[in-house]
């Protein structure tokens, strides 16, 4: 039985079992793999992707369960047409290894939509469920603090 | 290539092939050149091993992995501050497995010598030692040597193909190329005439390269300054491909479930799994099973319900056996004395001290779980993986599937962290035997989280024991014992079946080999007779030594009654200039006084690693409420700081490595396995707890420094000492959450 989800405005129809993780749809199904993998627990962050503008963990939302539209990494901006956010991370020049920084973008980008102008507290409450082993917190940190500015201009 | 030879034949061979298995080779096979290996598709043009233009631009080959480090980047600058490439045409690929791509520089690392006291001589000698890497196909990224190995030949690439570039645009207008002059990926005339290198290519091809000579450091304009990394963008917009993201026509999804025990598999009942959705196949891999199916979660979920019995361990089975069969071993006869200086034994007048110290094993736990692609068709393989030594992934494969090593072709990818973990090849054979049972069917095989941390090569527990004399503020005599399984040992039997002749010096150092002045100076090596699975881990020896000996020094000085900062500058002021120009940067840039309020401790940390000293203040507070790392102050010296920004990112991606593992990291066994599962039981540092850090580049040592490793070491030490100034607990054991009221 087909699950139809909207990702990234447009619509997709899956047949897979409803308790297949959003996360595992998305990679294996869909073919979007800017959604990163880590821990399968919500221990780590790199599947963090939007429902209805929310950060969530992917890992831990059952096909069956997924209540909105999804927007994943390549659904924020591209390459050629970078969202701010994205464009304060390369300004940074925050990525390392990056393959948590799908999932710190959208937690930062959650966070910069509720909270439009985030204090050191802010920040470290909402990023600390992103794990990086690369250590790029600190220019992660600033690059928050560039967005939130750009944003605020914009 | 011609050029690169031409290095190679400036320079001599001295006979210490030895170092390497016995073998001596001759000195024309060394120098020779390698083939180039790229082999130039329609409308495209290879000028050497390192450079292919196509009517895209210019690709820069960078054959050493990027894991995180930065190197793709600075490794493209290199040849394109030589050939002017204008960098935003620049697209770098990591090569192929090829004995072009040998690391010249990581064999040098296994020499018997204080790096820090290199001669010219001994400069050169470790240069000559490294060509022996060639032949063994040493196509390694580790030992932090990638830039030290790339600094000459990379250049040379760059200006060859330039200068050839000029003699096809000579040849076609007519002129004298002595006129022409590059920039921006293009050769112009006197008169303006520019003709862009993507047209001037095939032209090019055919031409001997001319000798060059490289430019003054005085004319760089991207070497020595901080440029965009080139996986920047791609790495910002979830577009980046890592193995993980593999994406082939009628791929298959793929897990694996070995034995924790790191041994055999006595059964399994695969009854419940193999009728579960989406399952395709369970793979009987002798020492645990692989299940293939149609999404990677469905193959997980099989691979847990099937019911397997697990042989034991072929070693110790607890923690507290493993820890007591690592100290044991401090009384086993040396295998190495590195450095023995003045005489340890001689009676000395002053105040003893001594101090046994305990480490434990830990995981590498990089972002992106153990996976990899493959697809074989009876006659090939094609394997998609992160590894820092593709050659040796190739043949392992090869050999797995019963091919040879020329049907192989290995892609390498992007890495989600290496840290060493990406050395191995465990994962990629076992994609590879996966999909030899499903002949022209792509197998995307992934580790869970899970077996990820319990099937890692770890960094070994360890132990030492030091016996140190201080007099009139001064350190007289420091006697060190260093107790683990080699590392050395246990993955020379994985990749080669024999344990290299020798002491070994990777274990002790860290230890032996820091550029302080002590008149009565030695350091053993103690082996640990246990076949445990160990692996590099980020700064290897030195992650444990850094700590031990840095952390007795710190004593000595107390046990002295002097300053710890001064104390470690009177001790590297006649040995080692570098060194202690950090050491006395981090105080000034720190305001060291010596004197901290009372909820307040600083403590320092010094250690000389990959040929770069590193010294680090760490500042840490008592919050009523836990203590929290405030600030970490590091200074470095590299010798030449080709990517300041980069540099500066490594030195804290380091130091946070090593403050992970110092404050929380930790594997223990039971029952012959990793009890430890997921990040919930291993964690690390998180944006709450990371402490702001200021970071100064040194450029006063002679030879250039290795940056991916050194700032790892003295983190663990420095936050140690740290502790001690505010609690006066000294910290003679990690983790330090274990002792310490720690915020995590």
């Amino acid at each position: 039985m087909p699950t139809t989800l909207t990702i990234n405005g447009t619509s997709h129809s899956v047949d897979l079992p409803g308790d297949v993780p959003l996360l595992w749809v998305l990679r294996d199904a869909v073919g979007l793999t800017g959604t990163k993998f880590g821990c399968g627990v919500a221990a780590c962050g790199a599947c963090t992707v939007h429902i209805n503008g929310e950060a969530v963990r992917s890992c831990q939302v059952a096909l069956s369960d997924v209540w909105g539209d999804v927007t994943t990494i390549e659904g924020l901006g591209t390459p050629a047409d970078m969202a701010i956010i994205q464009q304060a991370w390369v300004d940074h020049q925050v990525a390392q290894c990056g393959y948590c920084q799908s999932g710190q973008i959208m937690q930062a980008a959650a966070l910069l939509s509720a909270n439009p102008g985030p204090t050191d507290q802010d920040i470290d409450e909402a990023m600390q469920g992103n794990l990086c082993r690369c250590g790029t917190y600190p220019r992660i940190r600033a690059a928050i603090k560039t967005a939130a500015q750009k944003l605020q201009e914009a | 290539m011609a050029s690169i030879g031409k290095v190679a034949r400036r320079t001599f061979l001295i006979g210490s092939a030895a170092i390497v298995g016995g073998v001596a080779f001759g000195v024309y096979q060394i120098r020779k050149d390698a083939p180039n290996p790229l082999t130039p598709g329609p409308g495209e043009a290879t000028l050497n091993a390192y450079v292919l233009i196509n009517a895209d631009g210019v690709t820069i080959i960078a054959p050493r992995a990027e894991m995180g480090q930065g190197v793709h980047t600075t490794l493209a600058a290199l040849v394109a501050e030589e050939m002017d490439v204008a960098w935003d045409d620049i697209t770098v690929l990591h090569g192929p497995p090829a004995q072009a791509y040998y690391n010249q520089a990581v064999l040098g690392l296994a020499l018997p010598f204080k790096h820090y006291a290199d001669t010219a001589f001994i400069h050169n000698m470790r240069q000559n030692v490294g060509m022996v890497g060639k032949l063994l196909n040493l196509q390694i990224t580790g030992g932090s040597t990638s830039t030290k190995d790339a600094f000459d030949r990379m250049r040379h690439a760059g200006a060859t193909a330039r200068e050839t570039l000029k003699l096809a645009a000579a040849n076609q207008l007519g002129v004298d190329a002595t006129t022409l002059r590059t920039k921006n990926s293009a050769v112009i005339a006197p008169d303006g005439t520019t003709l862009p290198y993507t047209a001037l290519a095939r032209a090019a091809a055919a031409i001997t390269p001319p000798d060059v000579n490289l430019r003054d450091k005085s004319e760089w304009k991207y070497l020595g300054t901080s440029m965009p990394r080139t996986d920047m963008i791609g790495k910002s917009t979830g577009t980046a491909a890592y193995a993980l993201d593999s994406k082939l026509d009628g791929m298959k999804f793929a897990t694996v479930r070995m034995n924790p025990r790191r041994s055999g598999m006595v059964s399994y009942d695969d009854s419940v799994a193999r009728d579960m959705a989406g399952v395709a196949a369970i793979i009987n891999l002798g020492d645990g099973i692989g299940v293939v199916a149609t999404n990677t979660w469905l193959a997980i979920q099989a691979a847990e319900a099937v019911d397997i019995t697990w042989e034991k361990s072929n070693y110790p089975e607890t923690t507290a056996d493993l820890r007591a069969a690592v100290i044991a071993s401090l009384d086993n006869e040396p295998d190495s004395t590195a450095r023995d200086d003045g005489d340890v034994t001689a009676a000395l007048d002053g105040t003893e001290i001594t101090a046994e110290y305990f480490v434990p094993f830990l995981a590498h736990a990089t972002m992106e779980p153990m996976n990899a692609t493959a697809l074989y068709t009876g006659d090939a393989l094609t394997v998609w993986c992160g590894n820092q030594a593709p050659i040796i992934a190739r043949d392992k494969c090869a050999k797995a599937t019963g091919l040879a090593a020329e049907q192989v072709t290995i892609h390498t990818t992007f890495m989600g962290g290496g840290f060493g973990r990406r050395a191995e090849f465990d994962f990629s054979v076992q994609a590879a035997r996966i999909a030899k049972e499903f002949p022209g069917t792509p197998i995307k095989m992934i580790w869970s989280r899970e077996e990820d941390m319990r099937n890692d090569f770890y960094r070994p527990a360890a132990s030492a024991r030091f016996r140190g004399v201080v007099r009139d503020g001064a350190a007289q005599l420091v006697d060190g014992k260093i107790a683990a399984p080699s590392v050395t040992h246990n993955s020379s039997m994985r990749l080669s079946g024999q344990v290299p002749p020798g002491p070994d010096r990777g274990h002790v150092e860290g230890a032996f080999d820091q550029p302080y002045k002590i008149p009565n100076y030695r350091i053993t090596g103690h082996l640990t007779e246990i076949d445990i699975p160990l692996g590099f881990w980020r700064s290897v020896g030195n992650s444990f030594n850094g700590f031990f000996f840095d952390t007795f020094i710190d004593e000595m000085a107390h046990a002295a009654g002097t300053d710890p900062l001064q104390f470690r500058l009177a001790l590297a002021q006649d040995e080692h200039a570098p060194s202690a120009g950090v050491i006395a940067a981090v105080g000034e840039m720190s305001g060291w006084t010596g004197q901290t309020p009372a909820n307040i401790g600083r403590g320092i940390g010094f250690t000389y690693s990959f040929g770069t000293p590193v010294a680090e203040v760490i500042e840490v507070e008592d919050t009523g409420n836990g203590i929290r790392i405030n600030k970490v102050w590091i200074a470095c010296d590299v010798g030449t700081a080709l990517d300041p920004a980069i540099i500066e990112a490594q030195m804290i991606s380091g130091a946070i490595y090593g403050l992970s593992a110092a404050m929380q990291g930790e594997i223990t066994f039971a029952d012959g396995q990793a009890e430890q599962m997921n990040f919930y039981d291993y964690d690390a540092l998180r944006m709450h707890n990371t402490p702001q850090f200021a970071v100064q580049i040194r450029e006063t040592a002679p030879h250039l420094g290795g940056v991916g490793e050194p700032g790892t070491p003295p983190a663990m030490p420095a936050l140690g000492n740290a502790l001690f100034d505010l609690t006066g607990i000294r910290a003679r054991e990690l983790p330090l959450f274990k002792t310490f009221d720690l915020i995590l």
